[in-house]
């Protein structure tokens, strides 16, 4: 079966080939290759890199619901930064006593904010496993009540973007503020080790880096099951004709819903890998326009198109990394002239081009239009 | 303590709020010869003193200071040369630190100097200057006199003119605001003879914050004799039945308390609150209670009024803000998420305007609204022309076009004009408040906001119901081909409808820069907001984003005081949320076979 | 190796031309000392960052033009953290590790510069954090040339309360922590002055807050119970503008209720209408107004950098200035750049400042610094009503429950950032180091 996945699907082997090699070079070139050997991978690339996996993944969920099921999220932020959270407060846990007041158990901004005991939904986080799960409920879940609501009611398109937008900015107000007892505008940061492991160690930055890459290739597996099976085809079913699959006699809601909560899932897991690799999560993650950038990526990279979104995270961030070390002053005009031209002359994204060359050696187009 | 000071004020200090100098006032004072008898004379009516010596020069004046130069002289047998005790309390004024030149400016009022006025009134308004002192050459005390005697430059003390004007290096002598208030405060017991009631009223009130002690009595007492006006003689009787709380005679306390039931003062109620918590007497003390109440009930009236106003004022920002994407997105269904950067270029339209004609506020204002409407409007049409129209029955392709030149709009103005907010100054009768009384008051620019949007939305509302225009927007958004087909020049109607909706976005922009920051990051502010706004109220009707604007203002402003600004946001956009759950489509749904999007 | 901007290039230039001109041009072609510079260009900190920027670039040309420092050029290395606070730590990750810097100043916000703290402390580099702070923090790799709260927040306190004889206090802040903090701290002190509960009102408002009716209302009701009352501010940035427009609307003015603020400086001031404003206070470490041959020339040489003279300086600035400087002293004593050794022989450091004093580096990484308190001018300048002595800056407050004991010193004995002088132990993660 899964050769049968990935024989039909050309763009998406090529890219899983160098996600593969990537996950292999990567430890070699930072562990063993000596700092001044011109193939040696820095640190920061690594970094840098893992970052970007964790996009990719982003990227991932959100193309799944809007390439295939037509529901446009201006609001995976939201999952993206619950899922760090997550990550975050286990991580802010592992402290322990070695926060700025040596407190055994509260993290300093707890302290400093007076608190006498660690909060209910504090508790737990202490252990990895339920963290883990944590990673994939809290995000999943909050996707099942809003989603639920959201299908059943039948609001859609655009409807559906404007308040998954009011969804992240609420989050957002309510993470900044202090009482909430996360840590405010501040969030969560100077975390120290990992399952035991020191988090600034270069093995666990490479190791973590690889557990990204790995979840990404599985993601993306994933994904590729869902939408060549059954449940892929009445998805995009729903997303070219919804009513019609309803007189069908689709569940189109529980369809719509199910495929929302495993794709917010991924988003949390992203945020969750993201997390221990930048060292920080803060309200700013829930920021609206961080939301909308992370469609554009999919949008860049070709949406309907898995391995488009993996492209589009990279491209775009790597050119965002590039302009601002190189050129901050015009950074944003480049961004933004770059959203214009795709849109424009692009519609399908960067894969869209390679769907054109594909189209002359091979059968026939797959439709993706609405 | 080193007392450090500022470079030379170049500016005027804050404008004294008398129609008659400070100046003028200190001279009527030394004519009374004395302290107490000074206060004395305010009670005598104005009109007696504006023939006597108004248009007489201070400093030519004889010094008619034999009574003090007695008294002091009862006091302390060996009698201080006056002028060098005027001297010596002006170079303290000028170079001691604050409290000491706290103290010496109520010195020279009591010394009553015939200079003292005049120092004390160039030192309210910045234009008492000293240099640098070092221990070969002591300060040099400067007046730099007022309008009374523009450009003379003059020493303080002795009013010897300096021929080469300001030396360099002087500065400002720095006032803090207690002494400010304690210049302000002798100002206002002139102004009790004031002609303006307004001005007396005000008097009133300023010396009933004060300590009201046997001087301010006598003083009300007076006037009340001579008062005419009924709102002054109100005002005076509120005040005095104030400072009659504190007689000794229960009945007397009584009966102010009677008096003071309908009044609103927060002065009012302070006193009345110390009267029911410490009067001696259970009766007075129970009064107090019942007279506290009876103001509660009142503002809690006013304060709801007030409240109310807020929201709808709130509301019509949000209105002003939503209407332009209520075109371009409700009416047209491109998701522009330049729209911020629309009305960011209308505030930016409206300060440029200000700094090309700056000794003109008032035109700069009036002529940027059409100007914005203009701006952004062009810019609206060149981008549909550019790109929207490529996009059409794509909606969530124009999203990732319009984001992408709103991040290209934004760097342009940071690129053009600067990283920083722009100053944007407000004219004269669109700042302050209109006070209906002494809880309420309504601030005239969000009056005249709410106006102003009021009007937006109807000529809005005038343009799409009345005009061919209007008529063949409307037809084209809800179908697009059958207007074609009846000769509508679709093309040329949506760059009209998308500039409509553009340059209603830069004259919200107008109104914007008036409240607050004019800069590159501005339209993000609203971006959010607006689009809550819009879908709350239902795409494609202008009636929805109005009553969804003030509807969703009002709603903050109702909750902010008892769940604190932050919580009162979240709990609007989770209302906003389970809202449109509950109605898909809006407050008012678009009807017809358009709105199956 | 890498391209940089176009001002960078005319900083090297610059460099190459002054040493040629000293006949040093020899050295130029030598291995230049690099220096970091982290402050966002875009995004919405750029408001108060991109000034910085120019400000140290400004420093490194004027170095250069010196001659350098230990006989090699000076190179700004300039990269663009875009408000984005994990990337601030990726930008310092990539400053010293990849472009090797000798030094990095940066950061504005306390939440950028506690993102960077984890990455400075794995790769050991040496930040200069020149904004005005919570406190709560001492790391051996940064030096805080900003104000703490006890340089700042308390003797503006003390000022109102002895020269204006305030009774009733509004705390308004934006919801951060540097507000949190400061009001805090200040809540503890005024209790601790005899001040009651109900004499303390406390708010805070979101980031970029724009609608004030209802906050001023409540403030002006609060002010109106008969007792002086003024407003201490730690209001962010854009949400000054219509604060102070409302409260000047709602007819609040300075001499009734005056506002002193903490986030509001020349620069912030350039960009609103000053009129509304007059009478109001701030607190800082250095005004624009102040008259001494070094702010003189400080401010030449700033509108001669910049090309505009209308540009004001800043408190941040004057911050960036005295650390710069003190890292150039520090860099001549040791004769190296050395980051271990430039770190111990900061400690104890004096430049002058701007204002006429002496600035010194202290144990626990703050700077001794005189606090000003300044009246707003119409022209958007400070007049400055009362200054003290020097105060060596404090990172842990003795007003709060849990820092009352500790203490940060970064010489020998104690090496360590939060040390429990009652318990004798170094508390935290420095504990194990």
């Amino acid at each position: 079966m899964l050769t049968r996945l990935l024989l039909s699907d050309r763009g998406g082997l090529i890219i899983l080939a160098l996600l593969t090699a990537l996950i292999i070079y990567v430890p070699i070139g930072n562990l063993l290759l000596p700092a001044d050997s011109p193939l040696h991978v820095s640190t920061f690339t690594v970094t840098l890199l893992g970052k970007f996996l964790c996009f990719a993944l982003l990227a991932l969920a959100i193309d799944l619901i809007w390439g295939y099921a037509g529901i446009l999220s201006l609001g995976h932020g939201a999952f993206f930064g619950l899922g760090g959270y997550v990550m975050g407060m286990y991580l802010t846990r592992q402290i322990g006593d070695r926060g700025v007041y040596g407190h055994p158990e509260l993290p300093d901004f707890m302290v400093f904010m007076n608190y006498d005991s660690l909060p209910w939904y504090w508790q737990g986080f202490d252990q990895f496993w339920f963290a883990l799960l944590m990673v994939m409920l809290v995000p999943g879940l909050l996707a099942l009540v809003f989603g639920w609501m959201a299908f059943r009611s039948r609001v859609s398109g655009v409807y559906f973007a404007i308040i998954t937008q009011a969804l992240v900015f609420a989050l957002m107000l309510a993470f900044f503020r202090n009482e909430m007892g996360f840590g405010g505008n501040n969030g969560l940061t100077d975390f120290k080790d990992i399952l035991g492991f020191d988090i600034t160690a270069r093995q666990t930055r490479v190791t973590l880096f690889v557990i990204s890459g790995v979840c990404l290739i599985g993601a993306y597996l994933m994904c590729r099951f869902i939408i060549t099976s059954r449940f892929g085809r009445v998805l995009v079913a729903i997303r070219d004709a919804e009513s019609r699959t309803r007189f069908a006699g689709y569940q189109v809601e529980s369809y719509k819903l199910w495929l929302f909560v495993f794709s917010a899932m991924l988003a949390g897991i992203a945020g969750a890998l993201y997390v221990p690799q930048v060292g920080i999560i803060n309200p700013g993650e829930f920021s609206p326009i961080a939301s909308i950038e992370a469609v554009l990526w999919v949008a860049v990279g070709g949406r309907g198109s898995l391995f488009g979104a993996i492209i589009g995270a990279f491209s775009v961030n790597g050119a965002k990394t590039w302009f601002t070390t190189v050129y901050p002053e015009v950074w944003l005009f480049a961004l933004g002239t770059l959203f214009v031209l795709v849109t424009l002359f692009l519609p399908r994204g960067i894969a869209g081009i390679f769907r054109t060359l594909g189209q002359w050696t091979s059968r026939k187009p797959k439709g993706d239009e609405q | 303590m080193p007392e450090s000071h500022g470079r030379v004020a170049a500016c005027p200090g804050p404008e004294l709020p008398l129609s008659m100098g400070l100046s003028v006032m200190m001279k009527r004072l030394l004519e009374s010869l004395s302290a107490w008898v000074m206060l004395g004379a305010f009670i005598v009516p104005g009109v007696l003193w504006a023939e006597s010596s108004v248009e007489e020069e201070p400093s030519d004046m004889a010094l008619p200071l034999v009574d003090i130069q007695d008294m002091s002289a009862e006091i302390e047998p060996p009698a201080p040369d006056p002028e060098a005790v005027f001297a010596e309390q002006v170079d303290r004024l000028a170079t001691g630190n604050l409290r000491e030149r706290r103290e010496m400016a109520e010195a020279l009022v009591e010394g009553g100097h015939p200079r003292a006025g005049m120092i004390l009134n160039a030192l309210l308004e910045g234009r008492l200057l000293t240099t640098w002192s070092t221990p070969e050459t002591p300060a040099l005390i400067i007046l730099q006199r007022g309008e009374d005697a523009p450009g003379r430059v003059e020493q303080a003390v002795t009013g010897e003119v300096l021929a080469d004007g300001v030396p360099s290096g002087a500065r400002a002598v720095p006032i803090n605001n207690p002494m400010r208030n304690l210049l302000r405060d002798l100002a206002a017991m002139a102004d009790m003879n004031h002609a303006l009631p307004q001005r007396r009223i005000l008097a009133s009130e300023r010396l009933m914050r004060g300590s009201l002690g046997p001087e301010q009595m006598a003083l009300i007492e007076s006037r009340l004799l001579v008062e005419e006006h009924p709102r002054v003689i109100d005002a005076l009787e509120i005040t005095q039945a104030v400072g009659l709380l504190r007689h000794e005679d229960a009945q007397v306390r009584l009966e102010s308390l009677e008096r003071l039931r309908g009044s609103l003062l927060a002065v009012v109620r302070s006193t009345v609150g110390a009267v029911a918590e410490q009067d001696p007497d259970p009766i007075v003390r129970q009064h107090a209670v019942e007279t506290l109440e009876a103001i509660q009930t009142r503002i809690a009236f006013y304060r709801f009024t007030e409240n109310l106003f807020f929201g709808l004022s709130l509301g019509s920002v949000l209105l002003l803000a939503a209407l332009g994407l209520a075109i371009t997105f409700g009416v047209m269904g491109v998701i522009n998420m330049a729209h911020g950067e629309l009305i960011m270029i209308g505030a930016y339209t409206t300060w440029f305007l200000q700094t090309l004609m700056p000794g003109n506020l008032t035109t700069a204002l009036l002529l940027a609204i059409p100007a914005a409407f203009l701006i952004s409007g062009l810019v609206g049409v060149a981008m549909e022309r550019g790109i929207i129209q490529f996009l059409y029955g794509r909606p969530l392709e124009t999203l990732l076009a319009t984001f992408g030149l709103s991040l290209i709009l934004q760097q342009a103005v940071r690129s053009l004009f600067s990283p920083l907010n722009q100053a944007v100054a407000s004219p004269e009768w669109i700042s302050g408040s209109l006070a209906v009384n002494p809880v309420l008051s309504l601030t005239w620019n969000r009056i005249y906001i709410l106006i102003f949007a009021l009007l937006v939305f109807l000529a809005l509302l005038l343009i799409l119901k009345r005009t061919t225009l209007g008529l063949k927007v409307r037809a084209v958004s809800q179908n697009r081909a059958m207007a074609r087909s009846l000769g509508v020049r679709a093309s040329w109607v949506d760059a009209m409808t998308f500039g409509l909706g553009a340059g209603i976005a830069g004259v919200a922009g107008v109104a914007l820069a008036q409240l607050t920051n004019v800069g590159p990051n501005m339209g993000q502010s609203y971006i959010v907001d607006s689009f809550m706004v819009v879908v709350f109220g239902g795409v494609g009707n202008i009636w929805g984003t109005f009553v969804g604007a003030l509807g969703l203002g009002v709603m903050t402003k109702f909750m902010e005081p008892f769940a604190g600004a932050v919580l009162a946001k979240i709990f609007v956009l989770i209302f906003i949320i389970l809202f449109i759950q509950y109605r898909p489509r809006g407050l008012f749904p678009q009807k017809g076979r358009s709105a199956e999007a | 190796m890498k391209k940089r901007t176009f001002l960078k290039g005319m900083t090297a230039l610059g460099a190459a031309l002054a040493l040629s001109g000293t006949g040093l041009s020899a050295l130029a072609a030598e291995n230049p000392i690099r220096v970091g510079v982290l402050h966002s260009l875009s995004g919405t900190m750029a408001i108060s960052e991109t000034t910085l920027k120019d400000t140290v670039e400004m420093l490194v040309r004027q170095q250069n033009a010196k001659g350098g420092l230990l006989g090699r050029p000076l190179e700004a290395v300039v990269v663009d953290p875009a408000s984005n606070w994990p990337l601030f730590a990726e930008r310092t990750r990539q400053l010293l590790e990849q472009d090797k810097v000798d030094v990095i100043f940066g950061c504005w916000t306390s939440v950028s510069r506690k993102a960077v703290l984890p990455v400075v402390e794995e790769l050991n580099g040496i930040l200069f954090y020149p904004v005005q702070y919570e406190g709560e923090e001492s790391s051996r790799n940064i030096f805080y040339t900003g104000a703490a709260p006890n340089q700042q927040a308390i003797p503006a306190v003390e000022f109102l309360m002895n020269e204006y004889g305030i009774e009733r206090w509004v705390l308004a802040g934006t919801d951060y922590v540097y507000p949190r903090t400061t009001n805090r701290i200040l809540e503890a002190f005024l209790k601790e002055k005899g001040v009651a509960e109900s004499d303390i009102m406390i708010n805070y408002t979101p980031f970029g807050h724009s609608d004030w009716q209802s906050i001023v209302a409540e403030i002006k009701r609060f002010g109106s119970a008969g007792k002086a009352t003024a407003v201490i501010s730690t209001i962010n940035g854009d949400a000054n503008v219509p604060f102070y427009r409302e409260l000047a609307n709602q007819g609040v003015s300075a001499t009734e209720i005056p506002v002193i603020a903490f986030s509001v400086g020349e620069e912030e001031l350039s960009g609103m209408d000053t009129g509304p404003l007059v009478g109001h206070m701030a607190a800082w470490n250095y005004f624009m107004s102040v008259e001494t041959p070094e702010n003189e020339a400080f401010i030449q040489s700033w509108h001669d950098y910049i090309g505009n003279t209308r540009r004001v300086t800043n408190d941040p600035m004057e911050a960036h200035y005295i650390g710069f400087n003190m890292w150039v002293k520090a860099v001549e004593q040791a004769g190296t750049t050395n980051v271990d050794t430039v770190i111990d022989t900061l400690v104890g450091i004096e430049v002058p400042n701007l204002t006429g004093g002496t600035a010194t580096m202290l144990p626990n990484h703050h700077i001794t610094k005189p606090v000003l308190i300044g009246e707003i001018q119409a022209d958007g300048q400070f007049l400055v009503v009362s200054e003290t002595e020097m105060v060596p800056g404090e990172a842990w407050s003795r007003y709060l429950e849990g820092s009352r004991d500790l203490i940060a010193d970064w010489t020998d004995p104690v090496r360590c950032g939060n040390f429990n002088v009652k318990t004798q132990t170094c508390l935290g993660s420095q504990a194990q180091q």
